[in-house]
């Protein structure tokens, strides 16, 4: 587990070093998240071995972002004056990116599963 | 005997105190969570962040004292965002066979998402860092809290937001994709994971397995785009 931990971190460490010698717009974890599922890619053993770890991390993915949001008590100003802005933003833009989304899906599946038949 | 304050004063000036009681918190948010039959109204984290909130608000402890015994829950994000490439690997097959309506619904929903928060909060006079607070917002945390930090907006604002998010989009994605007749099970979860990320994924699990899968390959794909494309976007408007 220890090994695994330290492969996850050094991809975070790599993605951190590379996102600022590189000045990319990008956080750190995602950058080596996306270099970790490419040596995946490249050596299917090491996800086998990696997988329970990384799974034990996810499952309590929702603890971790308690901190942050404890935050929202430096806001509580903001969101007497914005709330109503914030809670109209996010009611109409989630609803709305769905659907596109859903309707995108559909329509591309349609003309590419029609043109393999 | 030790005074009641002398304690107080030991508990307020180490970690323990407030990591201790953001587990403790999270628990209790969890419990219930589960007790509701896992409603996505009843979310744990809101339930842990209103609980602390209040208590720090009660005791008058400053959000920093806090942050020193909660930074060790916080700093395992980064970790767990990197540990987001095992379920993304594990469904590659799964991208494989519907690559195509899953890249076009990928960058759809995920520009509609991006587009129409800002341009909403743009249009009801939002601006500077609260607008770009909200850029972010369906995105899965770990990954929010990275793209807020790096374009400018609040971090902790982003983090609320985004939760809010999740369950707005667990409750209406059945009734919105119903009154659109969208059958396909594929469709009706990847949208919802590119909307609504994690808690969103949750709630297409409880509805369909197949749905619950494309749910978690579209969240994982909408953090990576969104961290490429909030950036781009924003340069582009402001």
């Amino acid at each position: 587990m220890i090994p695994h931990l330290a492969l996850i971190l050094c991809f975070q460490l790599l993605g951190e070093v590379l996102t600022r010698a590189l000045d990319l717009f990008l956080p750190g974890p995602v950058l080596g998240l996306v270099l970790l599922v490419a040596l995946f890619v490249a050596f299917p053993k090491v996800a086998e071995a990696v997988r329970p770890t990384a799974n034990g991390l996810l499952s309590h993915l929702s603890l971790l972002f308690v901190p942050a949001g404890v935050g929202v008590v430096g806001h509580l100003a903001t969101f007497s004056d914005y709330g109503p802005v914030f809670l109209i933003a996010l009611l109409v833009s989630t609803p709305l990116a769905i659907g596109a989304g859903a309707l995108t899906f559909v329509g591309v599946a349609r003309l590419t599963e029609r043109a393999n038949d | 005997m030790t005074e009641l304050t002398d304690i107080w004063v030991y508990l307020s000036s180490e970690p323990l105190l407030w990591l201790s009681a953001t587990l403790v918190a999270y628990s209790a948010g969890d419990w219930l969570f589960r007790k509701s039959g896992r409603s996505p109204l009843v979310n744990p984290v809101l339930i842990a962040v209103a609980m602390l909130g209040s208590v720090l608000l009660a005791t008058g402890t400053p959000y920093t004292t806090y942050f020193e015994g909660a930074q060790f829950v916080h700093f395992m994000l980064g970790p767990a965002t990197v540990a987001l490439s095992a379920p993304l690997y594990a469904n590659l097959r799964l991208v494989r066979s519907s690559a195509l309506p899953m890249i076009c619904a990928l960058v759809v929903g995920s520009g509609v998402a991006i587009a129409s928060a800002v341009g909403i909060g743009w249009a009801l006079g939002l601006r500077g860092e609260l607008l770009l607070s909200l850029a972010p917002k369906s995105v899965t945390a770990p990954v929010a809290i990275g793209i807020a930090e790096s374009i400018g907006g609040a971090a902790t604002l982003t983090a609320v937001l985004v939760i809010f998010t999740g369950v707005i989009g667990a409750v209406l994605t059945t009734p919105v994709l119903n009154a659109l007749g969208i059958k396909d099970w594929r469709a009706r979860g990847f949208a919802t994971g590119v909307a609504a990320h994690g808690i969103g994924t949750a709630r297409a699990f409880q509805v369909n397995e197949t749905a619950g899968a494309f749910a978690g390959i579209g969240m994982g794909l909408n953090a990576v785009l969104t961290a490429f494309l909030a950036p781009a976007m924003i340069a582009l408007f402001f």
